[in-house]
């Protein structure tokens, strides 16, 4: 143990000269080829940005289909060509290509890569106190082999057949067979390769986070010293590391069966009444290996937000975050219980039903940990001395998101009543509140609460709230009466429903839907706006504009290549204490040690001063003799 | 009071936390991503297998000579370890490019299994899935191996460059580690596959 503890020593010191000697570059190594974490969170995040408003300009123009069906798209021929019939609707093959291509990004590139890209690269290493990532390299990799991943992806928008059509889940044999739909042709092929590339994204980034919240924290930041956020990435991490591995075979059985001739997923099968050659493949097979990494991805897409909303509710209620160590159990539950829930989308699939209530019940535990979180958010506010800035707004809002939708996912989650919910917009709604508004309101909470260590600048808080408020009541109007239409029994990914009169039901309440997302979509420019004109005219921030205590707000304003310019800080105490009883300020920073906070220290605080002086550690260190 | 905190401030130091060279954890997360990988893929081979109309496989014999192959490899591969721990360099060289030929010729080997099988009437397609399976493992656990090789040559480029010594083992250390790992990994699939025919 020791002589490895001397090597890492050694190692560290090593790399600190070695990022000094690299201050300067040029606009490809500074810009573009970055190493440096800051750099990259930034790519992942314009990037993210630019694929969040792709997704949703698509889930707009099939809203316009669903909502006002006997409107003519006539306007949209200019961009979209040949995918406008001659009478001037949405060519029903490209609908399905636009429901899949929305999902598809929403879910990896958004809110996978958007938001741990973005968040892991920037806060781990300041939050825990590193000069960067364990890898600069890999780092730099993670990010191009996204970006390649997004160019492949983009591409099959180009190709004549258009992008993958099958749904963001792929089953086969519809994705499997080119003669089933277009988009199983080329899109298809484009979609595997792209999602290949993705995998080795996601795994290069989330080697390099874990990593480094192991191996790099600096000295007293100790685990039950790390920030929640920290805690959700690390997490977050280890999930992707676990799951996306088992997608990747799954895609590549799948082009196997595509491309090569092979059947693990057909079997049976008879277009124009003539059997293909395909026997002895399940398709129930590809589901199964489908959602071992679909039902954790979820949660690698919840998770940073929550952490994100912990940090931002606890500092903008200038109080510590209640139940800590309840934060991190829950999440670490819900870590485990994502790896055995899976089959809970597989209930219709004729699976055992002894085997369903194994998955039900499994499924409806995830409810304790999730009530937790909650619980503990509403008591962190109780009583506080709440700021409204615009970041705890979102953060707030994600709370009331994974509420509303976290409670459809208790009636989700029996395998009876799924039975008649099941691929209904009751899902849709479901899933779009607690997965995809919940962590998309986090992305946003982060973006505003980080955005002055990320730019040195402030955003417009008055544009912020009204961004918020717009984006709130939206998110509702969208995705409330949705849950409705779901329970009436109408699937999801239906081109169409007034092609018959039995069926017409809910035209009105679509109509409200598609206005709704339209809305909605709409108040993100706002948004848009504000982010970029602070980046260049925005308000100069100070180093500390939340008077939070993390790390991050001890570096400069503009953070430079190492973090810290001079020693790394060390950390002497938790990262939540705010208004705490007897001290001079409201908050007390992680640096700030007990033996400088008397008049505030609880007597265990006290005996900890003592026990690190006896404890000795070989560093009794005298002021000012360091090194 | 000011010269009391002076005083305190002087004893307090924060602990440095526990951690080791983050270049192998990264290796050990990178293995435990394949490891699922191949997870992935044994747990369907038995999912499927356990469907109606599964064909049994027969295993070509050249797999036993190629376990062998790859236990002699990690054999090498830990001569060549303690070779650079007590700095004897020869050896180093001599058994790294031994692990490195064995390497080589288990690939080969393995190219022989699949002509086997061929000639067992095992194809990739057009046959039960059970043998697209067959073809699918050993396919997949090669390209790692090529991983391997790639870093096994990068090492041996730094053995005769003298840059691996008894004060310099964590390139060589990563590489064994991944070398044995391949190799379990390989012993793994056998075994699979002889006990699930």
């Amino acid at each position: 143990m020791a002589t490895t503890h001397t090597h890492t020593n050694i190692d560290v010191h090593h790399h600190d000269d070695h990022e000094h000697e690299h201050h300067e570059g040029n606009f490809w190594t500074t810009y573009i080829f970055s190493q440096d974490h800051k750099v990259i969170a930034k790519q992942f995040l314009i990037t993210g940005m630019f694929w969040a408003l792709f997704g949703g300009l698509l889930s707009v123009i099939f809203r316009l289909q669903l909502g006002f069906p006997d409107m003519s798209l006539e306007w949209l021929r200019p961009m979209l060509g040949g995918w406008i019939t001659p009478e001037g609707k949405l060519d029903p093959e490209f609908y399905l290509a636009l429901v899949t291509m929305h999902g598809t990004i929403m879910v990896f590139f958004v809110l996978t890569a958007g938001l741990s890209g973005t968040f892991s690269n920037f806060l781990i290493p300041l939050q825990i106190g590193a000069r960067d990532m364990a890898s600069g390299f890999m780092n730099m990799l993670s990010y191009w082999f996204f970006f390649l991943s997004s160019v492949v992806m983009m591409s099959s928008f180009f190709l004549e057949t258009g992008p993958a059509g099958g749904g963001w889940t792929v089953y086969p044999p519809l994705s499997a067979l080119p003669q089933a739909i277009q988009g199983s042709g080329l899109g298809m092929t484009l979609w595997l390769v792209a999602m290949a590339l993705f995998i080795v994204s996601t795994l290069l980034g989330g080697i390099n986070y874990i990593t480094t919240v192991i191996n790099m924290r600096t000295r007293g930041m100790s685990f039950t010293r790390m920030p929640l956020t920290i805690w959700a990435f690390f997490f977050t991490a280890i999930i992707g590391l676990l799951s996306f591995p088992v997608l990747f075979a799954a895609a590549l059985l799948l082009i196997f069966d595509r491309s090569f001739g092979t059947s693990f997923f057909l079997s049976d099968i008879y277009i124009g009444g003539e059997a293909l050659t395909n026997v002895g493949g399940s398709p129930i097979l590809f589901q199964h290996l489908f959602w071992f990494l679909g039902h954790p991805e979820v949660y690698i897409v919840l998770l940073p937000a929550l952490g994100i909303t912990s940090e931002i509710i606890a500092t903008n209620s200038r109080k510590p975050i209640f139940g800590y160590k309840a934060m991190i159990g829950s999440m670490l539950f819900i870590a485990i219980l994502s790896f055995i829930v899976w089959a809970h989308h597989m209930f219709v699939t004729g699976m055992n039903p002894f085997l369903g209530s194994i998955f039900m019940l499994l499924t409806l535990i995830i409810a304790v940990p999730s009530a937790v979180k909650i619980f503990n958010y509403v008591t962190t506010l109780w009583k506080g001395n709440i700021r409204f800035t615009s970041a705890m707004l979102f953060s707030i809002g994600l709370v009331s998101f994974f509420l509303t939708g976290g409670i459809t996912g208790i009636f989700l989650g029996n395998s009876a009543i799924d039975i008649q919910l099941h691929d209904t917009y009751f899902v849709v709604a479901h899933f779009h509140l607690v997965m995809g508004s919940a962590s998309f309101f986090g992305m946003l909470a982060g973006i505003y609460h980080w955005f002055p260590k990320m730019f040195g600048r402030m955003m417009n808080e008055k544009l912020g709230y009204i961004h918020f408020w717009l984006s709130f009541v939206g998110v509702y109007m969208v995705f409330f009466p949705m849950h409705y239409i779901g329970i009436a029994g109408f699937p999801r990914r239906y081109y169409s429903f007034t092609n018959f009169e039995t069926f017409s039901g809910f035209t009105d309440l679509n109509t409200l839907v598609s206005i709704a997302a339209v809305f909605t979509l709409t108040a993100q420019l706002i948004f848009l706006f504000n982010f970029f004109y602070s980046i260049f005219r925005g308000k100069l921030a100070s180093a500390n504009p939340w008077k939070s205590t993390t790390l991050e707000w001890t570096t400069p304003r503009l953070p430079g290549h190492g973090n810290w310019p001079g020693e790394i800080p060390a950390v002497y105490r938790w990262p939540y204490d705010y208004s705490k009883p007897g001290a001079k300020d409201d908050y007390i920073p992680q640096t700030v040690p007990y033996s400088e906070t008397p008049e505030s220290n609880l007597p265990h605080e006290n005996e900890m001063i003592k026990l690190e002086t006896s404890g000795g550690h070989g560093a009794i260190v005298v002021e000012g003799e360091k090194h | 009071m000011n010269v009391e905190l002076k005083d305190l401030r002087i004893v307090e130091e924060a602990k440095r936390p526990l951690s080791m060279n983050p270049k192998k954890f990264a290796l050990w997360l990178f293995m435990m991503s394949v490891i699922m990988l191949f997870g992935a893929w044994t747990s369907a081979y038995l999912v499927k297998r356990a469907d109606a109309g599964w064909a049994e496989i027969v295993l070509p014999d050249m797999f036993w000579i190629n376990t062998g192959i790859v236990l002699l490899s990690s054999v090498t591969m830990i001569v060549a370890y303690f070779a650079a721990r007590r700095d004897k360099i020869k050896w180093l060289k001599f058994s790294l490019a031994a692990t490195m030929i064995l390497g080589i010729s288990f690939l080969v080997g393995q190219y022989y299994a699949y002509v086997e099988m061929v000639s067992l009437k095992e194809h990739f397609t057009g046959s039960n899935v059970s043998h697209s399976f067959l073809w699918i493992l050993p396919a997949v656990h090669g390209l790692h191996i090529v991983s391997g090789l790639i870093f096994l040559v990068v090492v041996l480029i730094s053995a005769f460059r003298f840059r691996i010594h008894s004060k310099n083992m964590n390139q060589l250390e990563m590489c064994a580690t991944y070398w044995h790992f391949l190799g379990g990994l390989w012993l793994y699939l056998f075994v699979f596959l002889l006990l699930n025919p």
